[in-house]
């Protein structure tokens, strides 16, 4: 077990700083940075002092072990639009989607559980030959238009919720702002977590339904019937259980790209978040709040990833036997 | 089909008439026993000649700008109080008669659609191919770089290729590379599905007879896979291209929406709609009405004509 651990923790670490020096390649060979640091006016001498202040004349390796040391304290340099640190301007717009993808989360598992378990149990039910339709709309629905068609009918048309911005938001240390507090924070989110969680709760709805059709086919639930257990014991102590595992798992592993997909949502929304600063920086090619970025989900994907491995092999008793065998 | 099924249909008795044999084809009977299938076939299909013909059926050119109305901007479509006849869905902010622009945008679509799926199923299936014949460390690191990528969102490696490709362009000559940065953006974020299932599926050819005694008569390794192991793979490839062309339509009509796919002087429908999103509030709903509805249209049909390729190519099921 812990050699298991310590060799994923190891294989993540690799994987960090591959894309570590993806960042560092893009960030020194894509353009040059001093072009796009000082104005036209910058003699060709101060660019030079400048090109060996930032250390830009050593050689590759020794800038990006610079570059990686610096990344690990979350030191990304200046942003070439704002002109402000990026670890500033990214922890200023965090809160903003970490809230939204919280939310939205939320909402796909309370919504895509119950829909999945139901369709399962009641396959041939009007009901879930709607939620079979509806999950294939969401699918084929692009984000952003459902993020349109709820603004051209909660906004335009109903006049119900805002369709852009957070709302108020309320400060919360020197870290953290947030909408949860205030009746306009929290009509704000509401759209914009919809749009996010659509996806993720169909996604969440089709793999339920068939983990618990593969699972109310196993032996044990057969047995459990012969036992003479009722219906609602069978499905929701044995088989969704049962089901749950898997589901969680994927769940886990979606929450990075529910962050990465509210790139779209915020810009539909205007939601103040990570993703607009990342998509304002891929248009005005500001390439280091683009390198912070792609560290930053690397980060949250190779985390989330390694804690899912490492449960799963301490939940499921299965895999800790086969990794026993394997390694003696 | 191996060689021995080709000389067995030679000894047979002779070949039925394409008909007959349509009518016993697993495929075309699955394909036409579902109305839905069929429908959605239908659509695809009439889309599909549509953007291939824009040009021979477009009312004007919209990527010409000399050819807008730029009188006539922001004009309701024809069956609604104050439209013009000449325009039958109206036109956007520059004078585009829309249904024009909808045509081409539907064939801009489809070409980077197809284009994007050619380029990354090639990748992927030569990786594959390599990696699963060849094993070893061209095995690893393979496998390790499709690892990496597989963490990421796909949309999320084209944005960043799309930013990359940016940067290292002149901004001059942006508005023409940007059909060629999607293709290559959206292909390259694809690539990782093809090759992990065709390195599953080379893996366990491989070893079959049929292999080994190709390599027993002296062939090449080269032949070996293109001509024995890439017939026997590519069944799941197809279903994958399918799944991934509607995939890759929202992909690029997600970054033309973004502002980071095709300008607007050479909409696709993504651009069209991100114009549209503009005028939601003042009225002019048409804009970005009609474009969404054909880009979902085109969605639909192509995920409904996947979904049915799947379950009937997936014996499992039978």
């Amino acid at each position: 077990m812990i050699a298991f651990v310590v060799r994923r923790v190891l294989a993540s670490i690799g994987v960090m700083i591959a894309v570590g020096l993806i960042a560092f390649a893009m960030f020194r060979y894509v353009g040059d940075p001093i072009n796009q640091m000082v104005g036209v006016e910058t003699s060709v001498a101060e660019r030079a002092q400048l090109r060996e202040e930032l250390g830009l004349n050593d050689p590759a390796i020794v800038q990006a072990l610079r570059f990686l040391a610096r990344a690990a304290r979350f030191d990304f340099g200046v942003s070439y639009q704002f002109k402000q640190p990026v670890a500033d301007l990214i922890g200023a717009r965090m809160p903003a989607t970490l809230e939204l993808a919280f939310v939205a989360s939320i909402l796909s598992l309370a919504a895509g559980i119950p829909m999945g378990v139901y369709s399962a149990l009641h396959r041939d039910s009007a009901l879930s030959r709607l939620f079979q339709a509806l999950s294939l709309i969401g699918i084929s629905l692009p984000t952003f238009l459902t993020g349109i068609l709820l603004i051209t009918l909660f906004s335009v048309v109903l006049g119900w919720l805002p369709s852009f911005g957070r709302g108020d938001v309320v400060r919360l240390g020197p870290w953290w702002t947030t909408g949860f507090l205030t009746v306009s924070g929290l009509k704000s989110l509401v759209m914009p977590a919809t749009t996010l969680a659509l996806f993720q709760m169909t996604l969440i709805m089709r793999l339920v339904r068939a983990e618990m059709l593969e699972v109310l086919r196993a032996d044990y639930i057969r047995f459990a019937r012969a036992r003479g257990l009722s219906e609602s014991a069978i499905h929701f102590r044995h088989a969704l259980k049962n089901t749950l595992v898997p589901v969680i798992t994927i769940v886990g592993l979606q929450l990075g790209s529910i962050v990465a997909f509210s790139i779209i949502t915020e810009t539909v929304f205007a939601w103040p978040g990570m993703g607009q600063l990342f998509l304002q920086s891929i248009q005005n090619v500001d390439i280091p709040i683009m390198a912070a970025y792609l560290l930053f989900i690397a980060f949250m994907f190779v985390t989330i990833n390694l804690v899912v491995d490492i449960l799963y092999v301490s939940v499921d008793p299965r895999l800790r036997a086969s990794l026993h065998g394997m390694h003696g | 089909m191996s060689r021995a099924d080709v000389d067995l249909a030679k000894s047979g008795p002779p070949p039925p008439s394409l008909v007959a044999r349509l009518r016993d084809n697993d495929l075309v009977a699955s394909f036409l026993s579902s109305k839905t299938t069929a429908a959605a076939g239908l659509i695809a299909l009439i889309l599909i000649v549509a953007g291939l013909a824009a040009p021979l059926i477009a009312p004007t050119d919209p990527f010409n700008p000399a050819a807008n109305f730029l009188m006539d901007s922001l004009t309701p479509p024809r069956f609604v109080a104050g439209g013009d006849p000449r325009f039958l869905l109206g036109t956007d902010d520059q004078g585009r008669d829309l249904w024009s622009a909808i045509l081409y945008g539907l064939r801009i679509s489809l070409m980077i659609g197809a284009f994007s799926v050619l380029l990354g199923g090639a990748i992927g299936v030569a990786l594959g191919l390599i990696a699963g014949y060849a094993g070893g460390w061209i095995d690893s690191v393979v496998m390790r770089i499709a690892d990496v990528q597989l963490t990421f969102p796909a949309i999320l490696i084209a944005l960043l290729l799309d930013g990359v490709a940016h940067a290292l362009l002149q901004k001059s000559n942006r508005e023409e590379t940007a059909f060629l940065v999607l293709v290559v953006a959206i292909g390259l974020s694809f690539w990782v599905q093809y090759a992990r299932t065709v390195r599953g599926s080379t893996l366990v050819e491989k070893n079959r007879d049929y292999v080994q005694a190709a390599r027993l008569i002296g062939l090449s390794p080269a032949r070996i896979v293109v001509r024995h192991i890439l017939p026997n793979v590519m069944g799941p490839v197809l279903v994958i291209a399918t799944i991934n062309l509607a995939i890759a339509i929202i992909t690029e009509a997600t970054l033309s929406f973004l502002g980071v796919g095709l300008p607007a002087t050479e909409p696709s429908l993504g651009t069209l709609i991100r114009i549209g999103q503009n005028y939601l509030f003042s009225g002019e709903w048409w804009i970005v009405a009609f474009p969404s509805l054909g880009l979902a249209t085109l969605v639909l049909s192509v995920n409904l004509l996947g979904d049915w390729l799947r379950d009937a190519l997936n014996p499992r099921l039978k």
